[in-house]
């Protein structure tokens, strides 16, 4: 029985678990992350995967060239369908980038602990993320070189952009999103810049992140403004973050089309965020943690935490679609009924039980602690979790569009090969960007790994 | 005064955080008041052991915030209700509900933007140059080292009388800080 004295023991002793490994002093935590960065050595593993990722932003290179030459013909999209491959990865891309910002802001304000030695690279995730983001709504306009169009400034035209548009909102917002990002992720990494400055031995490397540096010195008045300007900027994303998602949701939601326009989009689209953020989390932690031997600083306990996060944050994703079904039902409203009886049985009906499953009862599994022990399984949810959270944006997308009002203009849609190689590109482009920060950055934030060990010290004094 | 052009200071070498917390407080106590700590992450305090008080970083993040609404809000107002008005249906030229949205992302662009330019701005970085950077062991404080500096530009130091004081705080070493 799950009550047993044995296994009550067992619950606490996990829920207790360090989050870092023991026999770890200041000097052993600088040490060990910075010289992942300044080793001469390029382990092996690294060159490969950089190659082939290089490789695939090529791909991306290619396939962005001959749009640009060719327009957005080259493309699966026809109307009813006008919003294809480039919205949904837009949307999964931006998705994914929430749990970095929920990491680094909201874990920070709520004192967790544990996020410590995930939030560098996971914010790192959430600017790669975004990056590959913003290239979509950009590719899809048709004219890509008038997307300055979208920023209000006072050109001979005399026309402004219209800010009742949720389009407009979104530029904003995805914007500030990455730019924010940017300035959150860099004030954190100044003090280790400085750390790998001082601990380089060559001199161009000690040259670059010198600069970079600033000339950080550790003194006790710069810390007081720098802790004070982190936690303002974490009670600034923590708004903002649920904010982006939110007007991405209304890019749909503001509609009226069948599908789109539900009141239940912003959380519904906000919890997908974290859900698939959290996913692609542990789908770079886990090989990360293998490759380097940070199994000392990402620890069991971390993934267990992630593990949990996911499935609460699946099962609000659930609830969403669960109120999506019953609203359509409720509404009593003829298309939205028909748009979702569509989904679950027209052609489309496979993407839709794909979703459910990979989406509902996959994660079900996580409320088992057997199985988010073990690092296997755990990775092989979150690669799952992924690809659903894919599959959502395609059904949002393209089952609602698809058939509409009319029956007249009714279609369907089909990918083509271009939409497939933009696709797999920013997968490239995300993956490049990660081998190159892993090598170049510590994927750990050193100062706060020597806050960690400080406060364990003190927790053992107090013993 | 001879010393201003020779030294820029005196500084201590610790080795845990209470050391250089406690080292800090006594200097401070000692009257002390151009001095400064160095410490490889934040310790609660030490600012403050420093004689450091209050940073005015959140006013200036608040009122950029301020700024950020104002102007995000007006330039919509400007543009959608003065300089290029759209009828949409009858419904009113200034439609601020819809305006909301991008409001919101300029007041944190804005705010967020003063509380890295402005922590930045008030901590003088970035620093090309710092006396602090001739002591050797110095590199260690963005490792495992704890320093405590007294500038030479205190009313109350004196190259020996501050050493002798500052070897009372029983540190590892005691080095000058060349200029």
């Amino acid at each position: 029985m799950a009550d047993s004295p044995s296994d009550k023991l067992a619950a606490a002793e996990f829920a207790n678990a360090p989050i870092l490994g023991p026999g770890h002093d200041f000097a052993s935590v600088t040490d060990k992350i910075s010289s992942i960065v300044l080793s001469g050595r390029t382990p092996k593993w690294w060159i490969v995967g950089f190659l082939i990722s290089f490789a695939l932003v090529m791909l991306l290179m290619v396939s962005v060239t001959y749009l640009l030459v060719a327009g957005v013909g080259i493309w699966g999209i026809q109307i009813p369908i006008g919003w294809g491959f480039a919205i949904i990865n837009f949307v999964w891309w931006i998705g994914i980038g929430h749990a970095g910002t929920l990491i680094s802001a909201i874990l920070l304000l709520l004192r967790q602990q544990w996020r410590t030695s995930i939030n560098r690279f996971a914010e790192a995730m959430t600017l790669f993320a975004v990056s590959c983001a913003g290239i979509f709504p950009l590719i899809h306009m048709g004219r890509p070189w008038l997307g300055y169009w979208l920023f209000p400034y006072p050109d001979t035209m005399k026309m402004w952009p219209n800010f009742r548009s949720p389009l407009v909102w979104d530029a904003f917002a995805v914007s500030t999103y990455a730019t924010v990002s940017l300035l959150f992720w860099f004030i954190g990494l100044i003090p280790d810049l400085a750390t790998l400055r001082d601990r380089a031995k060559n001199r161009p490397a000690k040259m670059i992140y010198g600069l970079l540096a600033m000339g950080w010195r550790g003194s006790a008045v710069h810390w007081e403004r720098h802790e004070t300007a982190s936690l303002l900027l974490a009670g600034l994303a923590t708004p903002l973050v649920l904010s982006v998602h939110t007007i991405v949701s209304f890019d749909f939601a503001i509609a009226i089309v069948p599908g789109w326009h539900a009141t239940i989009f912003p959380p519904y689209f906000v919890a997908g965020a974290i859900y698939a953020g959290f996913a692609m989390v542990l789908t770079l932690s886990i090989p990360i943690r293998k490759l380097f031997r940070l199994e000392d600083f990402i620890t069991m306990r971390h993934l267990d935490n992630m593990g949990k996060v996911l499935l609460a944050t699946g099962l609000i994703v659930g609830y969403g679609y669960m109120m999506e079904a019953f609203s359509a039902f409720y509404s009593g409203n003829q298309y939205e009924r028909f748009m979702i009886l569509n989904r679950m049985t027209g052609p489309y009906a496979p993407m839709y039980w794909i979703l459910i499953a990979c989406n509902i009862v996959t994660p079900q599994f996580l409320w088992f602690r057997k199985i988010r022990s073990k690092v296997g399984a755990l990775f092989a949810i979150a690669m799952v979790v992924n690809m659903g959270m894919w599959l959502e944006r395609f059904v949002i997308v393209v089952t609602s569009l698809h058939r509409d009002f009319l029956p007249s203009s009714w279609g369907l849609y089909y990918p083509t090969r271009w939409d497939i190689f933009t696709f797999v590109g920013t997968i490239g482009l995300f993956l490049f960007l990660v081998f190159l920060f892993l090598r170049y950055l510590p994927l750990i934030s050193i100062f706060e790994m020597r806050t960690l060990v400080a406060s364990e010290e003190e927790k053992r004094a107090a013993e | 005064m001879k010393q201003l052009e020779t030294i820029y200071g005196l500084m201590a070498e610790f080795t845990t955080p209470e050391q250089l917390l406690e080292a800090a407080r006594q200097t401070h106590d000692a009257g002390y008041r151009r001095i400064d700590a160095f410490a490889p992450f934040p310790i609660e305090g030490l600012a403050h052991a420093v004689g450091f008080h209050r940073t005015r970083l959140p006013l200036v993040v608040l009122l950029a915030g301020m700024v950020g609404a104002g102007s995000g809000f007006f330039l919509q107002y400007y543009a959608a209700a003065v300089s290029y008005p759209i009828n949409v249906g009858g419904r009113p030229m200034n439609s601020w509900p819809a305006f909301i949205p991008v409001t919101f992302e300029m007041t944190i662009l804005f705010a967020a933007a003063a509380a890295v330019f402005g922590m930045l701005a008030m901590n003088g970085l970035p620093t090309p140059y710092h006396p602090v950077f001739n002591v050797p062991r110095f590199a260690l404080a963005s490792r495992d080292r704890f320093f405590l500096c007294i500038k030479a530009r205190d009313p109350m130091f004196d190259l020996e009388l501050t050493r002798k004081f500052m070897l009372t705080l029983n540190p590892r070493e005691v080095s000058e800080i060349e200029p």
